[in-house]
């Protein structure tokens, strides 16, 4: 709560561009990450395509406008259900099929490369010149003058998406979706239809991707088959929960705000060098399973552990646990 | 006699060239303990695996509480009440010992509030209580064990099957684990148990069917069983009885 009340006020305290900008790419990569986490970090099932979600999720948006004048508003809920649909039928394909651990994550891949593929050379998509949403900067038409509502707007997507899945946890069906990722198996003993299961959390997963998606059209108001459906999006998707703690309500957006200010660093060190940026996630992937699995989410329960046994102990102990 | 809980009838099941069971039927009287023992490959935990919904069987038939449930998936059958255990413990490490049996017992139960409860209950009934908030990739073996036996009690089952629940305990962890098997048949539950330990299986099953090379062997009360002279030549083979009767060496 009180994170979300100091973010929400970030456009207050500053009009610059460069850090609503910022602050934007932060929101929107936790959003997709959100996504990502439901199905990977509580589910277990490792996708390596949601750029497929986030993809028509825009394209839908853009499309629906653009070629039959949808209010934009409308546009943006049939994204989100654009992309559950998809979602739900990747799910059905693939959980069908028995595919899990890396033929999984590599059949996604496949999926969202194939839909790219289809969006570079389809005449509706626009083919390789992209959509251009016409510039309307009416809030009726989901344009603003400045990115404060914007802002607002993402932080109030992110926020449901924050709650969502905090009550998913709680229920039922979030035991039976940690329950499959544990063991299937044993799972499927206790009476947990792992399919339907596996399925359900495929479609809401790939609902709050694509939500991430229609924003990303609203915002640039430009989307073409390499920004919609391109694997940038599908990384950066499952970066940010692996750093931030995977299987933790928090870790998106964590994540999302340590990859999203590498990205920034690289680029003013570097003078935007291209590429470098992929390389640094990459190391910090690499640091990130080999010595804190849990992501930040992980260091800092560990860290506030320590503090509380530390409260209780001798100050020596303080001292050991400061180094 | 009232009609068995469960009736399998001439059930195989091959695996390429592997006939893994051959005909296989045995019953499980409702309210009963009922063993299945054999020689290591004899086929048991296969034939676990077929009534219990994760291997389909290539000929025969599974009947339970009347209705024929071959081919029925897992969790449509855990809904029906028929629960197992795993012959290598197969608990969900990342969680605690109570969210483990709580999965379970959410298949009754839509609250959390209440399906923890229920796991508490169950973990008291199984000596578990002590360790519910611990994580469960804590437990030592004979603690998942009884794991595994609290999981599936938590779906109150009518039936539960269970492979090798003493298995890997020592003696005192065994004599400590009879009574809660028993207290559970107490409760009406009808338990089909595969078992090596024959101290247990002597002592709690009243009907035993020895499994060999995928056939139905022997059955009867475990006193006739353990000195059937098929039984003894099963597990330590051709002529093993002769050799020992005439080396004067008692059955059991």
């Amino acid at each position: 709560m009180v994170a979300m009340a100091v973010l929400a006020a970030v456009p207050l305290i500053t009009a610059s561009n460069v850090v609503l900008n910022f602050a934007v790419m932060v929101l929107l990569i936790a959003l997709v990450g959100q996504g990502w986490n439901l199905l990977g970090g509580y589910g277990g099932q490792y996708s390596f395509g949601h750029a497929a979600f986030f993809g028509t999720g825009a394209y839908a948006t853009a499309i629906l406008q653009m070629r039959y004048g949808v209010n934009a508003w409308l546009g943006f809920g049939v994204g989100i259900a654009a992309g559950a649909l998809v979602g739900a039928a990747i799910g059905a394909l693939s959980f069908r099929s028995g595919l899990r651990g890396s033929y999984f994550a590599l059949v996604t891949l496949a999926f969202a490369e194939v839909l790219r593929i289809i969006a570079s050379v389809a005449p509706i998509t626009g083919a390789g010149v992209g959509t251009l949403i016409k510039l309307d900067l009416r809030p009726e038409a989901f344009q603003f003058q400045s990115r404060a509502p914007f802002y607002w707007i993402l932080l109030g997507l992110v926020g449901a998406s924050l709650i969502l899945v905090r009550v998913i946890e709680g229920i039922r069906f979030g035991a039976y979706l940690v329950a499959v990722r544990e063991n299937e198996d044993a799972a499927k003993a206790l009476g947990v239809d792992a399919m339907i299961v596996k399925l359900g959390a495929m479609t809401i997963s790939a609902a709050i991707t694509a939500a991430g998606g229609c924003f990303y059209a609203q915002y640039f108001l430009f989307i073409d088959a390499g920004i919609a459906y391109g694997p940038w999006i599908s990384v950066e998707a499952l970066l940010a929960p692996i750093i931030g703690g995977i299987g933790t309500v928090f870790g998106p957006l964590l994540g999302a705000l340590v990859i999203k200010t590498l990205g920034e660093v690289t680029k003013l060190a570097t003078g935007d060098a291209p590429g470098l940026d992929l390389v640094i996630y990459g190391c910090v992937l690499v640091l990130v399973i080999a010595f804190a699995p849990r992501g930040i989410a992980g260091i800092v329960d560990d860290l506030r552990r320590r503090f509380r046994s530390n409260a209780t102990a001798t100050p020596a102990a303080l001292d050991h646990g400061r180094g | 006699m009232a009609e068995p809980l469960l009736r399998v009838e001439h059930v195989s099941k091959r695996f390429g060239g592997l006939l893994a069971l051959d005909r296989a039927s045995f019953t499980a009287e409702s309210g009963r303990i009922t063993a299945l023992i054999g020689p290591n490959g004899a086929g048991k935990t296969t034939l676990f695996a077929i009534i219990s919904g994760f291997l389909r069987a290539n000929g025969g038939s599974i009947v339970y509480g009347g209705a024929g449930i071959a081919g029925e998936p897992p969790h449509r059958l855990a809904r029906r009440g028929i629960a197992r255990t795993f012959q290598i413990a197969q608990p969900f490490t990342g969680l605690t010992v109570c969210e483990n049996i709580a999965v379970g017992a959410y298949l009754s139960r839509s609250s959390r509030a209440n399906a923890l409860a229920a796991a508490a209950d169950v973990a008291r009934a199984v000596g578990l209580s002590d360790l519910l908030d611990y994580p469960a990739s804590s437990l030592t073996v004979a603690g998942r064990k009884r794991l595994e036996l609290a999981r599936a009690l938590a779906i109150e089952p009518r039936l539960l099957l269970l492979d090798e629940v003493l298995a890997g305990l020592n003696p005192s962890e065994i004599r400590d684990m009879v009574p809660v098997i028993r207290s559970i048949c107490d409760r009406g539950i009808t338990i089909v148990m595969i078992e090596h330990v024959m101290q247990a299986v002597m002592s709690l099953a009243e009907r035993v069917f020895v499994l060999a090379e995928g056939r139905i062997i022997a059955e009867g009360s475990p006193h006739a069983i353990a000195s059937d002279t098929h039984v003894v030549e099963a597990y330590l083979g051709r002529g093993a009885a002769n050799r020992l009767l005439a080396a004067g060496v008692p059955h059991a």
